[in-house]
């Protein structure tokens, strides 16, 4: 079953011609007939994609299947960002995500479920029901990315597309069992992503494994002329980087001493990597926790999620502003109730005699994260923390908890409000649920390359991700 | 640390007629209630002292970034096109309601 390949593997087989296009595709649209009514993953599919793929080989990404969230505009696939406001929409022009990674040679095979306009982290806010976790269909994948995480655990992609604001593509990833980069805010263009919070929002891979992800992250990033907070800076070639190891690099490990955190087993795997760092060369330390800024410390991440709170709440309120179901889309009726929630009290703690107190004195706090980071990473080349708290959640989980996504995303939100790059890898998997465990990797600004050195020695070094579905 | 903010039913009809949502009155209430426990978690950041400190602008070192202003014909649309998602057309305009009174 060729759908099974990854994307290092795929491109590898296409260019030499060991298996075909057709070969590919046939199996691929077997494998999502038989599985996309039960997970419900992809929310619409192409089905000229083989015609189009055939066209790529000699491209650097030969024509590979790639999954998309459905919050990056298409000209050729209908866009709905999971809501029933944008039900029938057709872009009239592309985002630069899927423009860029179709120039590298791949071909959009269909749109993936969401989160409604990627508030939350369970799929449970999509107006078409939610994605199953492949893993363990009684369980959530996560999200707001959770059909882009489920589409490469379920293997019907070769690789995947997704955003993040706080954990959007780390925490699906984690509970999937699959891998997620987050790049640095700015690396990837969010020119033509259904905005959510501006100032937040980073485009990012989901893959198989480790160089997948940089693989498909090399397709995206850049600067574009398009997003004005896309620096001029030279993307790193992360996969040719990518053994380089973590041999003399400064490693803190992060949140495994916080009172509920270190509880958690996947704190136990967060201290056995940095064991197994330490042993591959790098110098590991524990960094401590602290309830105020201190030197050396890591700040609590129990107030970030109310800096998040206010800060995406506020941009959410104002950039839905725009759904006014005249020029595009149903009117402001159609809304789900979350984005309701989530726009009015936004409007509320950005209104007159609020702000103050709200909005700038969060944005004050997000401050407080910036510099802690600033501070760290004059001493630390990478910080390891786990991902998530545990693992994925029954469906049903987010219903009646108005900050459901915040809790899941806790550990992800300092590194978030601060624009940091990360990467999520399996550190765990359950063998009675079959459900995963992940580990976030977070590198300085700019600095991908050491983030995923670190990712690929510790996945080529234990078991976590070599399991995989039976087909 | 300041007591937290109540959100009454008021308020929310209030800010849900600011952010053009429909709103009944049934919702009001549990809508007033989920934003009152949001709020008591967001007024942590109450007890942080933050004085001396700015309000983040941005978080890579970018500001003020501009480029010149001149037309991208890439970026352009044709009429058919701005107009192919809306609901109501005529004569090549978007149709609205009417907001004023003859």
């Amino acid at each position: 079953m060729f759908n099974t390949l990854t994307v290092k593997e795929a491109i590898k087989k296409l260019k030499a011609k060991e298996i075909s296009h057709q070969e590919l595709y046939t199996d691929l649209a077997k494998h999502i007939a038989s599985t996309n009514e039960k997970l419900n993953i992809y929310l619409s599919v192409d089905k000229q994609v083989e015609q189009k793929a055939e066209k790529l080989l000699d491209a650097p990404l030969a024509g590979i299947p790639i999954a998309v969230k459905d919050n990056f505009l298409t000209r050729e696939l209908p866009t709905t960002a999971a809501s029933n406001v944008l039900i029938g929409f057709m872009s009239p022009y592309e985002s630069t995500v899927t423009k860029k990674i179709v120039a590298a040679g791949a071909a959009i095979i269909g749109k993936t479920n969401m989160d409604a306009w990627a508030h939350g982290s369970s799929t449970e806010t999509s107006d078409f029901g939610p994605t199953k976790n492949p893993r363990n269909p009684e369980h959530l994948p996560g999200g707001s990315s959770g059909g882009s995480a489920a589409a490469v655990a379920a293997d019907v992609c070769i690789g995947a597309i997704g955003s993040e604001t706080a954990g959007s593509v780390r925490q699906p990833s984690s509970w999937c069992g699959v891998v997620g980069l987050k790049p640095t805010y700015g690396r990837v263009s969010r020119y033509g992503v259904v905005a959510m919070a501006s100032s937040t929002d980073s485009p990012g891979p989901i893959g198989k494994t480790v160089e997948d992800t940089a693989i498909l992250f090399e397709s995206m990033a850049g600067r574009d002329e398009k997003d004005a907070t896309t620096p001029n800076k030279e993307v790193p070639q992360l996969s040719k980087e990518i053994a380089n190891g973590v041999k003399g690099i400064h490693i803190g490990i992060c949140y495994t001493d916080h009172p509920e955190i270190g509880k958690q087993q996947v704190s136990q795997q967060i201290l056995e990597a940095g064991k197994l760092f330490e042993k591959h060369g790098a110098h590991v330390s524990l960094v401590p926790i602290s309830e105020k800024v201190e030197k050396g410390k890591i700040f609590t991440p129990d107030f970030a999620i109310g800096v998040y709170t206010v800060v995406q709440r506020g941009e959410v309120s104002s950039n839905l502003a725009r759904y006014d179901g005249i020029r595009y889309g149903n009117d402001r009726s159609f809304f789900g109730a979350e984005a309701r929630r989530r726009m009015m009290l936004g409007t509320f703690t950005l209104s007159k005699g609020y702000s103050e107190q709200y909005y700038n004195n969060a944005q004050k706090v997000r401050n407080l994260y910036l510099q802690n980071f600033q501070e760290l990473f004059e001493a630390y080349d990478l910080l390891i923390s786990p991902t998530t708290p545990s693992y994925a959640e029954k469906l049903g989980a987010s219903f009646g908890s108005p900050m459901y996504g915040e809790l899941e995303d806790m550990l992800l939100e300092p590194t978030s409000i601060s624009g940091l790059p990360g990467i999520s890898v399996p550190c765990f998997r359950d063998e009675k649920t079959n459900l995963f465990l992940g580990m976030n990797i977070v590198a300085s600004w700019w600095q991908e390359e050491k983030m995923i050195q670190a990712a690929h020695l510790y996945e080529m070094e234990t078991p976590w991700n070599t399991w995989r579905n039976k087909i | 640390m300041q007591s937290s903010t109540k959100i009454t039913s008021d308020i929310v009809s209030h800010i849900a007629a600011l952010a053009n949502i429909p709103v009944t009155e049934k919702e009001s209430q549990t809508l007033a209630d989920g934003f009152t426990k949001v709020l008591e978690v967001v007024d942590t950041l109450s007890t942080i002292n933050v004085s001396g400190v700015d309000p983040v602008g941005q978080v890579t070192g970018l500001e003020n970034v501009t480029r010149e202003d001149e037309i991208h014909e890439e970026r352009m649309f044709t009429q058919e096109e701005a107009l192919r998602n809306a609901p109501r057309t005529h004569n090549g305009y978007f149709v609205v309601d009417q907001i004023l009174d003859k």
